[in-house]
């Protein structure tokens, strides 16, 4: 199996360790990772601000990026879903929807494709989990509260593989960080407080991290954190997966 | 064409000045969306009972003209007066008319929100009519000379304390009441004395049947019934998608609006109007206002599929953050900002950017409309038909071409990354917006990019 690592731009320029923790589980478990190195962005800023006809060159590096390998996985739920939802070529549909049907965001290419059951990770604290809105409910991560459906959680059911990892339950499980791509510019003043009262969730309920299958969220609530001298940080997902502490 | 005036950004940074309030305007609706839950929850046939909504109602928007004749006949057969409205302006002059033909200038009127879309108070109060709102929440806002904030629960900006006050303006309690039940009882006692002196009856509709004619109001406090039941006249205004084919597609409809906009099983009253009783008059009016041209929009289509039951706001964490007013449109949050930009474009182009496109109005939406992907479509037209700023657009251009080019990018990261590290001041100022209320990201030494290089070498 040959995986192409896809890294978003901000997680490359802002959260290497994001980035390299994902590699580096992923090679732990045995597969074979390559991280192609001309990739840029998935073009989701402009897609989301309204200019998705000025993402044809994102879409023609992507494409030329990742076209071959069998899974292309990331650590950012957002991202592989634009991906998924818009990536297209005029000159060549079919390879663009080929390419957008084989990207996964880490967690679920952990539970669905490698199906793994156990980790040899430890990690001793109290976590809260942000659910990233992108990943739970455009890639079906996990349980929506809205929804009459069972319950269930692809990060949860990981963090829950990690050894002495306590598992805060917020009183809002799924509810927006408020980063939204430019919302958080455009519309600062909600965007802001939702921050605040997403952080005040975790923070109410003891978490000495957040963690979540998306930076973009995490960064954001770092942010606030930071702004607030909060000793509690952020981690993503996959950096508490492939800690031995 | 009204040119913008008002902007959601702002006007949501005017409501977040007072920090307090929005925790308890969201702690409000916070608290509907869970009883919304609870409700719904119990029905294990919750997610059935939605695809079964939102296909009739494909139905009825797929064959609109044929229902509408169909409701036009079975209604007149009952002795109903059918008159259609092509626009807000049509509609006003037809409730007008009525009025002038009633020798009138006062009525009473229930819930409606197709009459705020019309601005019809506005319009009456122009021509001398005095026009009494006999929904609790809307007589409220009304006394205070506002919009309604919220389809279902027009008042919920406000506090106790706030209607305390202007009851003790306008209706004369002692000051400094605030007790819910002697409010209430107030409201009544005063709405009581109008409905037994207004000759003319305005109501909404929630649902009309094309096979019979008839129609149904849904309302909690049965005021819809006291105006209808005691005037001479009675008008219900409707827009033209509240249509349903049969009668046995009411029970799908009944179950999932309450449950969906307040948690209850059913609304207290589910008026059924089929025919005006002896001596009296009853009019209905078909306003199309914008709803044809929506419905040939096909990536908007669905959202003519709305039953009204607010659930979108009461989840939206924008909505409950920003509060309604600052939608700056008859009907607010999500989908409202759907409906609006097919009504003006220019005027609303903020709206579907007034959402972080989180999902969960389409989750909870009964007749499953797919507003967030309609707000993601909304701001392709809007950009393509020009109706964005200048700057963004350059902006826009400058990223696109940074992000489409390996070399460029990987330039301006390291270039960005450096800027944080030395010169921080050129990020943490107030020019930029992220930095009034949050910390910028830590400079990395290196990106990803530059690890993998020095680490992997392949």
């Amino acid at each position: 199996m040959r995986v192409g690592l896809f890294v978003p731009c901000y997680v490359d320029q802002f959260y290497p360790g994001a980035a390299i923790a994902t590699l580096q589980l992923l090679e732990k478990l045995g597969v074979d990772v390559v991280y192609p190195k001309n990739q840029t962005c998935c073009g989701q800023p402009m897609a989301n601000s309204g200019y998705e006809h000025l993402t044809g060159g994102c879409n023609k590096l992507f494409i030329e990026n990742f076209q071959g390998y069998d899974y292309i996985v990331s650590p950012s739920g957002s991202c592989v879903l634009h991906i998924r939802e818009h990536l297209h070529d005029d000159k060549q549909p079919e390879l663009a929807k080929q390419v957008a049907h084989q990207v996964w965001e880490l967690t679920s290419f952990l539970t669905d494709v490698l199906k793994v059951e156990s980790l040899p990770s430890r990690f001793p604290h109290k976590v809260g989990v942000h659910q990233s809105c992108h990943g739970q409910r455009g890639l079906h991560l996990s349980s929506m509260t809205e929804l009459v459906a069972p319950d269930f959680s692809k990060p949860g059911s990981l963090l829950n593989m990690v050894k002495d990892l306590e598992l805060v339950e917020l009183d809002r499980k799924d509810e927006c960080c408020g980063f939204g791509g430019t919302f958080c510019v455009v519309e600062e003043a909600v965007s802001s407080k939702m921050g605040k009262d997403r952080v005040a969730d975790h923070l109410k309920q003891g978490a000495e991290y957040i963690t979540g299958a998306d930076m973009s969220c995490l960064m954001h609530m770092e942010g606030i954190l930071k702004r607030q001298g909060s000793n509690v940080k952020v981690l993503h997902i996959a950096e508490i997966l492939n800690s031995e502490g | 064409m009204e040119v913008a005036t008002k902007n959601h950004a702002e006007l949501a940074d005017i409501f977040n000045k007072d920090e307090d309030r929005v925790d308890w305007h969201d702690e409000t609706l916070w608290w509907i969306r869970a009883k919304r839950d609870k409700s719904v929850h119990q029905l294990p046939e919750w997610e059935a009972l939605r695809e079964a909504a939102s296909n009739i109602k494909f139905n009825v928007l797929s064959n609109l003209d044929i229902y509408l004749a169909q409701f036009e006949a079975a209604a007149k057969a009952n002795g109903i007066t059918v008159h259609w409205a092509a626009d807000a302006q049509e509609h006003n002059e037809i409730v007008h008319g009525l009025l002038k033909e009633a020798k009138v200038t006062q009525m009473v009127k229930s819930k409606s929100m197709l009459t705020e879309e019309c601005h019809l108070n506005d319009y009456l109060a122009t021509h001398g009519i005095e026009v009494i709102d006999s929904d609790l929440g809307e007589r409220i806002v009304q006394l205070a000379g506002e919009a309604p904030s919220h389809i279902v629960l027009p008042c919920i900006h406000k506090k106790k304390e706030e209607i305390g006050d202007l009851f003790h303006m306008y209706l004369g309690t002692p000051s400094n009441m605030s007790d819910p039940q002697f409010l209430t009882e107030t409201a009544r006692g005063s709405l009581r004395e109008t409905f037994l002196t207004r000759k003319v009856a305005l109501t909404g509709v929630n649902f009309a049947i094309a096979e019979t004619g008839e129609f149904v109001v849904c309302t909690n406090e049965g005021n819809a019934d006291m105006g209808a039941h005691l005037a001479d006249v009675h008008i219900a205004c409707m827009g033209i998608e509240k249509l349903i084919p049969n009668r046995d597609h009411l029970g799908v409809f009944l179950r999932l609006l309450t449950r969906s906009a307040t948690g209850q099983p059913i609304t207290t009253y589910s008026s059924h109007f089929k025919k005006p009783r002896e001596g009296q008059e009853m009019h209905i009016v078909l306003v199309d206002n914008g709803r044809s041209v929506q419905l040939g929009r096909e990536d908007f289509r669905n959202s003519l599929k709305c039953i009204r039951c607010g659930a979108c706001m009461n989840t939206c964490p924008v909505y409950r953050r920003s509060g309604g007013h600052s939608y700056h449109t008859a009907v607010a949050g999500p989908i409202g900002s759907i409906l609006a930009p097919n009504l003006d474009m220019r005027k609303y182009a903020d709206l579907p950017f007034a959402s972080t496109l989180c999902g969960s109005c389409s989750n909870v939406c009964p007749v499953k409309i797919d507003i967030h992907d309609q707000l993601y479509k909304w701001r392709q037209v809007l950009v393509k038909e020009g109706y964005t700023p200048k700057a963004k657009t350059v902006a826009m251009h400058v990223m696109a071409t940074t992000l489409g080019s390996s070399t460029l990018y990987h330039a301006a990261g390291k270039m960005g990354r450096l800027t944080i590290k030395y010169a921080p001041f050129a990020v943490n100022n107030k020019l930029n917006p992220w930095y009034k209320n949050r910390d910028m990201p830590e400079a990395p030494k290196e990106s990803f990019g530059e690890w993998y290089a020095k680490n992997r070498k392949k």
